[in-house]
C-alpha cells in the first residue's frame, strides 16, 4: 500500500515497513522515528547506517549480531530503540522486518 | 578403497549411514561413523519425560542397533576437522583421512551464554528439557512441585524444534489439570519473537490455544540475565518477569568441534548451501540436520527429508555429476496441545503452515493446523516409526521429501 511520509509517497507493507529501500531518505526516517516516539540523535543515525549497510550486504540481522557489531551494545540498542529494538530500528531504517530463524 | 566419514550418530548421521550403505553397497566405499557416545537418544521424548508420559527406557537405545552391518562405529572423541588436508583429527591423536565428509554433529544448549542461568538456582528452580539429564531432573521437580509461577522461556532463536517450548506449556496446563492443581499454577510463555511462532497463520492458531488454556504470553523478550536472588528473568530493556519455576530453552549452538575446526559461524553452525546441502567452504564436505546454518527448522523431520536428498547428491558427487538443488526446507511437525490432542504443521522455506489435510489431499486422515485426537495418535505412533523405520532409512509411505501443496488452503 502507499503512504505519504515527509512529503514523499512510499510503498509500505501492512505492518508499515518500507517495501522498497530506494524510497527511503533521512526525512522519511525522521518521520518514521517520530511515529515510534523517538527523536533521532547522532547515535541513532550511526546505528541505522550500520543496519542499512548490513542489509545491503545481505547479512541477516539478529540481536546477537548487533551485540557483537562493535557499533552498539545490546544495552544501548535498547535505550535507543526501546521495547523491540531490532524491529523498531529496521522500520525506521527502511529495511524489511528481520526474519526470525525458525 | 575410498572412505566416507560421518560425524555424529544422531538422527541425521544414522539415517545417512543407512542410506549410503544401501546405495553404495560394500566394495568400493568404506563408511565410518564417529560418535563419542554409545547411546542414541530419541530427542522428541524429552518433551514427554518431565510429565512422566515416557520413561527413560522409551527414549534411550544403543547406537549400534541402528547402524547396518558393514558400517564401522568409532566410539572416540573428535578434536577437529582439518578440511585442507582432508582428515579428522581424533582426541587421541589419530588422523582419519576421508574422501567425503558428512557433518551431522547437531546442536546443543549453551546456558553459559546467559548471565546467571547456570547460577545457584540451576536445576533447583531453573531447568532445561533439551537434554536427557535436564528433562529427568525436571520430571523429579514436577513430581513434587506444589505450584506457583511457572515460566516457560526461549532465550534466542534459532533453537532445535521451535515448537517444543509451546508444547511444553500446553502439556504443563494439561498435567496440572490432571493433578487437580491448575488453579495453583500461573503459566507464562516468554519468547524473543513477536508472537507464539515464526509464521503468521500458525501464530494466530497457537495464540488462540494459549488464551484458551489461560497461558499468558510475553513477547519480544530478549533476556539479559537470570536473577537468582530475586528469582526473575530480566531483559535488556529492564523488563522483569518473576518465577517460582523457570523452564528455559537456553541458546542453542553447534558443536564445539566446529569452532575448533574454524568452520562455523558465531553460533558454530556450518555455512551450507540450502538447496544442495554441500558445505560452502569445501566441495567434499556435506552438512545436514541441526549442524547447518540454513533457515529450515532444526528438527528430525527436516533431517529426514534432507537425508533423502543428500544421499542422491553424494552419489552425484561421486559420479562427478552436478548436484541437485532440491531441498526446499520441508518440515513436518506434530504439536502436542495437551488433553490427548495435537496439531500438525507442514511447511517449507517459502510456504508457511496453513490449514488442510495430510498426507492425502481432501481426505487426511491428519488435519493441518487443527487440534485433533488422531494427530496426537500420530505423534505417539511416531516413536515406533522413528526407531523402526526413520533411523534405518526406510521410506515413510506417502510422505515425500519435497513439500506437497495439494490438500492445503492457501490464500
Amino acid at each position: 500500500m502507499e503512504k505519504v511520509i515527509a512529503g514523499s509517497t512510499v510503498q509500505v507493507n501492512e505492518e508499515g515497513y518500507l517495501t522498497d529501500f530506494s524510497q527511503w531518505n533521512q526525512a522519511v526516517g525522521t518521520e518514521l522515528a517520530e511515529e515510534a516516539g523517538i527523536n533521532l540523535t547522532q547515535r541513532h543515525w550511526e546505528v541505522l547506517a550500520y543496519l542499512q549497510n548490513e542489509y545491503k550486504n545481505d547479512v541477516p540481522l539478529s540481536i546477537r549480531k548487533i551485540g557483537k557489531s562493535n557499533v552498539v551494545d545490546i544495552k544501548e540498542f535498547y535505550q535507543l530503540f526501546p521495547t523491540a529494538p531490532l524491529k523498531t530500528a529496521s522500520k525506521i531504517a527502511g529495511i524489511p522486518k528481520p526474519v526470525s530463524c525458525i | 578403497m575410498k572412505r566416507i566419514i560421518i560425524l555424529g550418530s544422531g538422527t541425521a548421521g544414522t539415517m545417512m549411514a543407512n542410506h549410503l550403505h544401501h546405495r553404495l553397497g560394500t566394495g568400493e566405499w568404506e563408511i565410518d561413523v564417529i560418535d563419542e557416545r554409545t547411546e542414541h537418544y530419541y530427542q522428541p521424548g524429552y518433551l514427554f519425560l518431565p510429565f512422566d508420559i515416557y520413561s527413560p527406557e522409551d527414549i534411550v537405545k544403543p547406537i549400534k542397533n541402528f547402524l547396518p552391518n558393514g558400517v564401522n562405529l568409532i566410539n572416540e572423541s573428535i578434536d577437529r576437522i582439518v578440511p585442507k588436508e582432508q582428515y579428522v583429527l581424533m582426541a587421541n591423536g589419530d588422523r582419519l583421512a576421508y574422501d567425503i565428509l558428512i557433518i551431522g554433529t547437531g546442536c546443543k544448549i549453551a546456558p553459559e551464554e546467559t548471565e546467571g542461568m547456570l547460577g545457584a538456582e540451576w536445576q533447583k528452580s531453573v531447568f532445561d528439557f533439551y537434554t536427557f539429564e535436564g528433562a529427568l531432573a525436571l520430571r523429579n521437580k514436577l513430581r513434587e512441585w506444589e505450584g506457583g509461577k511457572l515460566v516457560v522461556h526461549i532465550t534466542e532463536m534459532p533453537i532445535k524444534c521451535p515448537v517444543a517450548p509451546l508444547e511444553f506449556a500446553f502439556l504443563a496446563d494439561s498435567f496440572f489439570k490432571h493433578k487437580n492443581m491448575r488453579d495453583k499454577v500461573e503459566l507464562t510463555f516468554v519468547t524473543p519473537l513477536s508472537g507464539a511462532f515464526t509464521k503468521p497463520k500458525a501464530t494466530a492458531a497457537l495464540e488462540h490455544l494459549l488464551e484458551e488454556k489461560h497461558i499468558k504470553i510475553e513477547s519480544d523478550f530478549a533476556i539479559e540475565s537470570v536473577d537468582n536472588e530475586q528469582k526473575a528473568i530480566v531483559d535488556y530493556g529492564g523488563r522483569t518477569i518473576p518465577f517460582d519455576l523457570l523452564v528455559t530453552v537456553p541458546t542453542n549452538k553447534g558443536d564445539e568441534l566446529i569452532a575448533r575446526s574454524g568452520m562455523g559461524d558465531d553460533l558454530n553452525f556450518v555455512p551450507t548451501n540450502k538447496a544442495t546441502l554441500q558445505s560452502k567452504g569445501w566441495p567434499n564436505i556435506f552438512v545436514l540436520g541441526d549442524a547447518t546454518d540454513i533457515a529450515a527448522s532444526k528438527a528430525g523431520s527436516v533431517a529426514h527429508f534432507e537425508a533423502e536428498i543428500l544421499t542422491d547428491n553424494i552419489l552425484h558427487f561421486i559420479a562427478g555429476e552436478p548436484l541437485k538443488e532440491e531441498f526446499d526446507g520441508h518440515a513436518n511437525c506434530f504439536i502436542e496441545t495437551g488433553n490427548g490432542k495435537a496439531l500438525l504443521i507442514d511447511f517449507n522455506y517459502t510456504h508457511e503452515p496453513v490449514e488442510g489435510t495430510f498426507p492425502f489431499p481432501g481426505i487426511g486422515p491428519l488435519r493441518l493446523l487443527k487440534e485433533s485426537r488422531i494427530n496426537h495418535m500420530g505423534k505417539l505412533a511416531f516413536r515406533w516409526i522413528y526407531w523402526n523405520m526413520l533411523l534405518k532409512g526406510t521410506h515413510i509411505p506417502f510422505v515425500s521429501s519435497a513439500m506437497q501443496e495439494a490438500g492445503k488452503t492457501f490464500d
